[in-house]
């Protein structure tokens, strides 16, 4: 729809190129994150996440069913985006088009696959009852930097979310009843970080504008200096250095965003 | 009909509405955006528009249309909803249509659409009609051409007692002649652009509901005033 013009792109490289952005950031700086939790009562846990103007909400809802017969005594985890209409006009309704499952799909690995929730944990009963967990993800305001902000939603939300109460004998979740217990979960926490690079210079946290003229993107979901995640998304290629050099920044800006949202995950 | 001691669960008087919460302003991409809030039932809408209408077989030469889509977050209510389009949402998405369009003015946009997206955050009971005021904000904070703001209250009828602004709670009243719920959607004027019913009542009932719809619909008027009017200084 209403691209970045190519005047506004040209800019934008003119400034990168002496190593400045329109906003005032240096090309490794995130804009100012603000996290609320416990944002819609009736989630397990829930948070809204702004980054800059960029706003997203991640709820967690929990519910019991049958094991997978591949993982007996394993809970599942089941991840979902909505690119809402309300949140831009580039947005309309519809089956999900490939940036919504993209975005869905790399919050799903960076989670399972760093084994940030126990799944065995999750288990009620062996072959008959286990924990879902539901991360469902919406934005409400997109000005660039969706999948960063779901991340770390999803992250925040999942550290604040309670298991309700189950009725085995019913086979009832008592929803709104919630135990003390909190969804099993490592103190290795996955934050996903995405670089872009335009031109010849590197970015983190582009503004709607700067995603607009990214010519390739490498999402690296990792904790503590362990990468569990790596998706690199648009047409361009990478040189084998500038992975590497992605590599470095995702290491050096994992610190700064968790230093950020540490008090969060308490 | 209506007992003077009937106790309501949450203590509130029975022509008492949750509290509320309005603001605009609240997503910077839209051409006009509200928050409305009754108590724990809270409501974002956000309008875009008037821009081109596609597909362009729906476009009306004579005037521009009114498009709103109503739906709830998954994780809004306790039971997770499945996420997209259902028979209710989409019930809901065009009564919404009905209660806003009697005081949108898109005669002057031919082949233009206003699309209005309205999401429940959070829910307990009443959400259409938080819905539908946080978009007759949104639409008047968009500088969407109106005659009239319309305001939202569901009025309940719980066994034979008549009350203002349902929630869950009560929504689910079981005893006696059960729950009866009433939407209504009018404008300041005092018309009604929308009326729903589910339960039963008798046609004298009804006219009391009316009244107290009226009384309630006044109060939601004002706050809906004050925060639109609150957002134009903040311009300034």
């Amino acid at each position: 729809m209403i691209e970045t013009p190519e005047v506004t792109a040209e800019r934008i490289r003119e400034y990168l190129s002496e190593g400045n952005r329109f906003d005032g950031r240096n090309l490794e700086e995130f804009r100012n994150i603000t996290i609320e939790t416990g944002v819609s009562k009736n989630a397990e846990g829930s948070a809204r996440v702004r980054i800059g103007k960029t706003d997203v909400i991640v709820g967690i809802k929990l519910g019991v069913s049958e094991p997978y017969p591949d993982s007996l005594d394993k809970g599942n985890l089941m991840v979902n985006a909505e690119l809402l209409p309300l949140s831009s006009p580039r947005f309309e309704n519809g089956p999900p088009k490939f940036p919504t499952i993209e975005l869905a799909r790399i919050i799903d690995r960076g989670i399972r696959e760093s084994k940030f929730i126990d799944f065995e944990k999750l288990c009620i009963t062996k072959g008959e009852e286990v924990w879902n967990v539901f991360i469902d993800i919406y934005s409400l305001n997109d000005d660039g930097n969706l999948i960063d902000a779901a991340g770390i939603g999803a992250i925040v939300a999942l550290k604040h979310a309670r298991i309700p109460k189950y009725d085995k004998k019913e086979k009832k979740v008592l929803f709104g009843e919630l135990t003390d217990e909190n969804v099993p979960l490592s103190d290795n926490v996955p934050i996903a970080i995405t670089i872009h690079k335009i031109g010849d210079n590197f970015i983190v946290d582009p503004t709607l504008e700067e995603e607009d003229i990214s010519e390739t993107r490498v999402t690296i979901g990792s904790s503590d200096g362990i990468i569990s995640s790596i998706q690199k998304g648009n047409e361009k290629s990478l040189k084998t250095e500038e992975l590497y050099k992605i590599l470095d920044i995702s290491e050096k800006v994992y610190k700064n965003v968790y230093s950020k949202i540490e008090k969060y995950l308490k | 009909m209506t007992t003077k001691t009937f106790k309501r669960h949450d203590g509130r008087k029975i022509d008492e509405i949750r509290e509320m919460e309005a603001k605009v302003g609240i997503i910077p991409n839209a051409d006009g955006s509200a928050m409305f809030r009754f108590g724990e039932t809270i409501a974002i809408a956000a309008v875009y528009g008037p821009r081109k209408m596609h597909p362009q077989h729906s476009q009306d030469p004579e005037k521009g249309t009114l498009r709103c889509d109503y739906s709830m977050l998954s994780f809004s209510v306790n039971e997770r909803i499945k996420p997209g389009p259902s028979r209710r949402s989409t019930e809901i998405s065009k009564i919404t249509e009905w209660a806003l369009q009697p005081v949108i003015m898109l005669d002057n946009f031919p082949n233009m659409v206003v699309d209005v997206h309205i999401n429940i955050l959070q829910a307990n009971a009443s959400t259409r009609c938080a819905g539908i005021n946080a978009a007759a904000m949104a639409l008047a904070h968009a500088g969407i051409p109106m005659k009239d703001m319309v305001s939202s209250v569901s009025i309940g009828k719980l066994d034979k007692q008549l009350v203002v602004d349902v929630n869950k709670h009560e929504e689910d009243w079981e005893e006696g002649e059960g729950a009866t719920d009433i939407p209504i959607t009018m404008t300041h004027e005092g018309e009604i652009t929308h009326l729903q019913l589910d339960g039963k009542i008798t046609k004298e009932q009804l006219k009391e509901v009316v009244e107290l719809a009226k009384k309630a619909t006044a109060e939601i008027y004002e706050v809906q005033k004050k925060a639109l009017k609150e957002s134009v200084n903040q311009n300034d």
